[in-house]
C-alpha cells in the first residue's frame, strides 16, 4: 500500500477520538461527493426528460424518455464531430508518444554538444501563452488555405500538439533512471541505435508511456481554443466546438443539450474508469518530479 | 540497481573515444532534428511573429499592414475593456487558485485518515476533471438558472431569495471561478495526496512525543513539507488561470464575457480582438502583455514560495 498511487499520507491519528473523527471525516467526505456529483445527476437525469417535464424542478423525471438521444444522434452532426475528435486525438497522442519519446530519449542518453541548451529551449516553451501562438498560427493557416480540404483541416487542427514540450520534459526523467549499461550492451550486439531507442528503452517506460498518452488524449479531447479558431466548415468541428456551437444552431434546446453533453461525458468517464490508476500516477509523477 | 555496477566493471576498454563521441552527436541530431523544426516553426517563430505583428496595425482582412510602433500598447493603457478584462483575470486568480489549494488541502487530508472507499471517494472528486469543459459549462448554466436552477430552489429551502448568478454583473464572475475550482479540485487532491504521503512517518511520531498538537504538527511539519507541491500547484495554477477562457465563453451563450463584461478575461478579449474584429496587431499586444505578466509572476513566485528544508 505505499506504492505512488495509493499514497498514505501520515497523520497522527489520537486513538482516543478515532470513532468520532472518523465517522466525522467520512460524513465530510460524503457531502463533499454529493456535491462534487449533483451537476452529472442533473445532466443525467434532465436527459432523459421529455418536452413538458423540462422546466419542473422535479430532480427525477417523471416519463424517462430516450428521445433527446435520438435526436441529437439522428438530427445533428453529433457522430460526425464525435468521429473528427477521435481521429484528431488519436494520432496527437501517437505523435506525441512516438517524438516525445524520442527527445526525451536522445536528451537523457546521449551525450553531445549543444545538449542542454536544447533541453532549455524546449522547456522555456511552456511558459509561451496559447493566445500569443494562436494569431500568427491563424494567419499562417490562412495564407496556406489548409481548412478547405480533408486532410489538410484535419492537419490544421492538430499540426500545434503534434510534439509536446511538457512531455518531453516528462520522458527525460524517466529515461535518466533506465540503467545505461543495458543500452551500451545491446549496443555492443550491434544493435543499431534507432532499435535500441525503439526495442530496449521505449518498453522500459510504459507506465510513463501509458499516463502520458492519457493526459495528451484527453487534452486533446477537450481541446477548444484552437479547434474553435481553426474550423470554418461544420463537417471538421470537433466535438467541443460542434457542441458548443450546436446550442446557437438549434435554439436552446436543453433537453438536446443535456444529452449530448451525457454523451459527450459518459466516453471520458469509462476511459477514466479503466486507466485511473495510470491518471493518477500520471498527477504524481509531474507534481512531484516538477 | 544490482546489475548496473556490475557490468560497469565489465566495460571494454574505451576503442577511439572521440569517434564515438562524434558519432553519438550524429545520432543525436538525427532523432532531434524534425522535433526541433517543430519546436521552431510552431513555437518560436509564432513567438517572434506575434512581438512583431504587436508593432503593425495588422487586420488579416486588409491588403495593407502600416507599422504603427508601439502605438497598439499606449493604445491599451487607455483601453476600459482591457483593463477591466486584466482586472477580472486577477480576480478570478485570486479567488481560484486559493480556493481550490485549501478545498483540496482539506480533502486530502480527510482522505489520508480513512482506509476504506478511499479510492472510490478519489476517483469521484476526480470526474469533473476529465468532464469536457462545454458539457460541464452547460450544467453549470442549468443549475444556477435564475428561473429554475436547483440551487435557487435549494436556497428557497433555506429561506434565503433567488440569485441572479450568472446573470448578475456581481455574481457571474464568482459563479464562473465556482465551476472552474470544482473541475480543478480532483488534480489538487491527487496531488496533495501524493505529497503528503512523502513525509516521513517518524516526523509525527517524534512531534507527538514532544506532546504537540495536531494543529502545530499540522503548522510545522506537514506545510513546511509539503511546500514542493504547494509551489508546483500555486505556478501551474496561477499560469491556468491567468489564461482562462473555454469556462468563460461557454458560460455565456454571446462570447461578450458575461453581463456587463463582468466576467471577461484577457484571453477571451485577445480572442474578440482577433477573431471577432480581425484587430490582430493589436490583439498581438494584448498577448505580449499577457506573456510578461505570465513570466512576471511565475518568477516572483519561484522565488518567494520556494523554501529548502534540510531534512
Amino acid at each position: 500500500m505505499t506504492s505512488l498511487t495509493d499514497p498514505q499520507p501520515h497523520v497522527p491519528t489520537g486513538p482516543r477520538r478515532m470513532n468520532v473523527g472518523t465517522a466525522l471525516i467520512y460524513a465530510g467526505l460524503t457531502v463533499g461527493v454529493i456535491v462534487t456529483l449533483f451537476p452529472f445527476a442533473w445532466m443525467l437525469l434532465t436527459s432523459l426528460k421529455g418536452f413538458q417535464e423540462l422546466f419542473n424542478l422535479s430532480f427525477l423525471p417523471q416519463q424517462p424518455t430516450l428521445d433527446n438521444y435520438s435526436q441529437v444522434l439522428t438530427q445533428t452532426k453529433f457522430l460526425v464531430w464525435f468521429g473528427n475528435s477521435l481521429l484528431v486525438a488519436g494520432i496527437t497522442t501517437l505523435s506525441v508518444l512516438f517524438f516525445d519519446s524520442l527527445v526525451g530519449y536522445t536528451l537523457a542518453k546521449f551525450d553531445f554538444p549543444g545538449k542542454n541548451l536544447i533541453f532549455l529551449l524546449i522547456l522555456s516553451t511552456l511558459m509561451i501563452p496559447t493566445e500569443m501562438l494562436v494569431i500568427p498560427w491563424f494567419v499562417g493557416v490562412s495564407d496556406l488555405q489548409l481548412t478547405r480540404s480533408v486532410p489538410g483541416a484535419y492537419f490544421a487542427i492538430m499540426f500545434p500538439g503534434l510534439i509536446s514540450a511538457f512531455g518531453v520534459f516528462l520522458m527525460r526523467q524517466f529515461f535518466e533512471s533506465l540503467p545505461t549499461d543495458l543500452l551500451e550492451a545491446a549496443r555492443i550486439d550491434g544493435m543499431g541505435e534507432f532499435g535500441i531507442f525503439w526495442r530496449i528503452a521505449m518498453p522500459l517506460v510504459r507506465p510513463a508511456l501509458a499516463s502520458l498518452g492519457i493526459f495528451t488524449f484527453l487534452g486533446n479531447w477537450n481541446a477548444f481554443l484552437w479547434p474553435l479558431i481553426v474550423i470554418q466548415q461544420p463537417q471538421f468541428r470537433t466535438l467541443p466546438v460542434g457542441t458548443a456551437l450546436f446550442n446557437g444552431e438549434a435554439g436552446t434546446q436543453w433537453g438536446l443539450i443535456m444529452a449530448a453533453s451525457s454523451l459527450a461525458v459518459i466516453p471520458v468517464l469509462i476511459v477514466f474508469a479503466i486507466f485511473q490508476k495510470q491518471i493518477i500516477d500520471g498527477i504524481v509523477l509531474t507534481g512531484l518530479k516538477g | 540497481m544490482s546489475i548496473t555496477s556490475k557490468s560497469a566493471q565489465a566495460r571494454p576498454p574505451r576503442r577511439a573515444a572521440g569517434s564515438m563521441k562524434r558519432q553519438q552527436t550524429r545520432t543525436a541530431y538525427l532523432f532531434l532534428g524534425l522535433p526541433l523544426l517543430f519546436f521552431l516553426i510552431v513555437r518560436f517563430l509564432p513567438t517572434l511573429m506575434a512581438l512583431r505583428m504587436s508593432l503593425f496595425d495588422w487586420n488579416i482582412l486588409k491588403e495593407v499592414q502600416p507599422f504603427v510602433g508601439l502605438e497598439n500598447y499606449a493604445r491599451l493603457a487607455q483601453d476600459d475593456r482591457f483593463l477591466g478584462a486584466l482586472k477580472n483575470t486577477a480576480l478570478y486568480t485570486v479567488i481560484g487558485v486559493p480556493a481550490q489549494i485549501a478545498l483540496g488541502l482539506a480533502v486530502a487530508l480527510m482522505l489520508g485518515r480513512v482506509t476504506v472507499l478511499r479510492g472510490l471517494y478519489r476517483a469521484l472528486y476526480f470526474a469533473p476533471y476529465v468532464t469536457p469543459i462545454v458539457a460541464a459549462a452547460w450544467v453549470w448554466q442549468w443549475l444556477f438558472s435564475p428561473q429554475f436552477g436547483p440551487v435557487n430552489t435549494f436556497l428557497t429551502w433555506l429561506h434565503i431569495p433567488p440569485q441572479a448568478f450568472l446573470t448578475s454583473p456581481s455574481q457571474a464572475l464568482g459563479t464562473t471561478a465556482a465551476l472552474i475550482v470544482w473541475q480543478n479540485l480532483g488534480f489538487q487532491i491527487v496531488l496533495f495526496l501524493a505529497g503528503l504521503a512523502a513525509i516521513p512517518r517518524t516526523f509525527y511520531e517524534a512531534a507527538e512525543i514532544d506532546g504537540a498538537t495536531g494543529l502545530q504538527a499540522f503548522r510545522s511539519i506537514t506545510l513546511p513539507l509539503l511546500n514542493p507541491t504547494m509551489v508546483f500547484s500555486v505556478v501551474t495554477g496561477t499560469i491556468s488561470y491567468l489564461q482562462l477562457f473555454t469556462q468563460v465563453v461557454n458560460l455565456n451563450f454571446t462570447d461578450q464575457g458575461g453581463p456587463l463584461g463582468s466576467t471577461m478575461t484577457v484571453a477571451l478579449y485577445i480572442y474578440q480582438l482577433a477573431f471577432g474584429r480581425f484587430q490582430m496587431g493589436y490583439a498581438s499586444a494584448v498577448t505580449v502583455v499577457l506573456f510578461v505578466i505570465i513570466l512576471l509572476i511565475t518568477v516572483i513566485q519561484l522565488k518567494f514560495l520556494t523554501r529548502r528544508y534540510d531534512v
